[in-house]
């Protein structure tokens, strides 16, 4: 299926975002080897050259690394990795909050949300068939 | 920088006393897909017949890959016609070995494996098929090509949604760093996370040329939304 993709931003920013996830949540484990740009650009339905910028933006970063003549693949450095998962995880939460704060809740009472939905989700863990 | 595979110089096109296309500069490199858009009689058509060779400018000139309208031009030219021409009487199979004889960049084996795909009946006479599946066979011919510059004036306007996907994804397949897609359709939405540029052409006149990144980069916006605030009738 293809990706689906807000008007807000570059596509290629939204690819890499994309990509990051599949790294962070195990699509594309540590030190694995990733599709190539052609056949990212088919899997997500998006042009060549987007992809080819989305790589570009994640190699800079360390998260993926180009083999000669073998492809790209994800680093098998574990800090990069969390230090992305740490950023994605910083900006979920930022995010979550502006929304909260939109809908006329403190950090306090968020906060006493989150608990009480950890509480009853069993810790966070989400039920499989919700 | 090496040459353009298309380059307007000036172009102007007038039919009778109407101006179609009016002093069109326009200069695209290879290796881009790009978008031709604007509202109807915008001129989208008549720039692609013109690149064509199949009209002839009023002014100034169009070159393809350094070449005017002519031979040399249409054997780069990969052209998807607003209207298909295959005659009716002929079988797909009849229209593929058509091309085939035609053109030297034709890969046979790449047709018949999309006709597959789009579940074309290959043996079918062309007037028992479908307007959609004609367009079909007609998309299978044209992309089979190997071209240097591939003018598809609205190749998904009249097939489902899922034939849709299957000719952006065979657009997609078949990119090459050597040659460009030129794409008019209106249904932008659809076409835009493939585009690396786009073109926006009203009255006959250049309205923006720029990529798809800047703009939204720039203003935030999709092509589908600036498109509507652009030619907003």
């Amino acid at each position: 299926m293809a990706w689906q993709f807000s008007n807000d931003k570059p596509i290629y920013v939204q690819v890499s975002d994309q990509i990051v996830s599949g790294i962070l949540t195990g699509t594309f484990k540590m030190g694995e080897k990733l599709p190539s740009v052609r056949e990212f650009a088919v899997i997500a339905a998006v042009n060549p050259n987007t992809v080819q910028k989305a790589l570009s933006e994640l190699e800079s970063v360390g998260l993926i690394e180009t083999q000669r003549n073998t492809g790209k693949y994800v680093t098998q450095e574990g800090s990069i990795i969390e230090t992305a998962r740490t950023k994605r995880g910083e900006l979920l939460a930022t995010e979550f909050l502006k929304n909260m704060a939109a809908l006329g809740y403190t950090g306090q009472q968020t906060i006493r949300l989150i608990e009480a939905a950890c509480k009853e989700g069993g810790d966070g863990h989400e039920r499989a068939d919700a | 920088m090496s040459e353009p595979t298309l380059e307007c110089r000036g172009l102007t096109k007038y039919f009778g006393t109407n101006p179609a296309l009016h002093n069109l500069n326009i200069s695209l490199p290879a290796g881009k897909i790009i978008g031709l858009l604007g509202p109807n009689g915008s001129g989208k058509t008549t720039l692609i017949k013109l690149a064509c060779g199949l009209l002839t400018p009023s002014e100034g000139e169009v070159r393809v890959c350094g070449y005017a309208p002519g031979v040399e031009s249409k054997a780069l030219v990969s052209y998807l016609p607003e209207r298909t021409y295959l005659p009716d009487w002929m079988t797909v199979m009849e229209c593929i070995r058509y091309f085939q004889d035609f053109y030297a960049d034709f890969d046979y084996e790449r047709a018949v494996s999309m006709l597959q795909s789009l579940q074309v009946p290959a043996n079918a006479v062309m007037k028992t098929l479908s307007k959609g599946t004609k367009e079909k066979v007609q998309l299978v011919l044209v992309m089979s090509r190997r071209a240097r510059l591939y003018l598809l004036d609205e190749p998904i306007g009249g097939v489902d949604p899922a034939a849709r996907d299957y000719i952006l994804g065979t657009i997609l397949k078949n990119y090459s760093e050597e040659s460009t897609v030129l794409i008019s359709t209106h249904l932008i939405a659809d076409v835009e996370k493939v585009l690396d540029e786009f073109i926006f052409i009203q009255n006959g006149q250049l309205v923006s040329y720029a990529s798809t990144d800047s703009l939204r980069e720039d203003l935030g916006k999709s092509i589908d939304q600036y498109f509507r605030e652009v030619f907003r009738c």
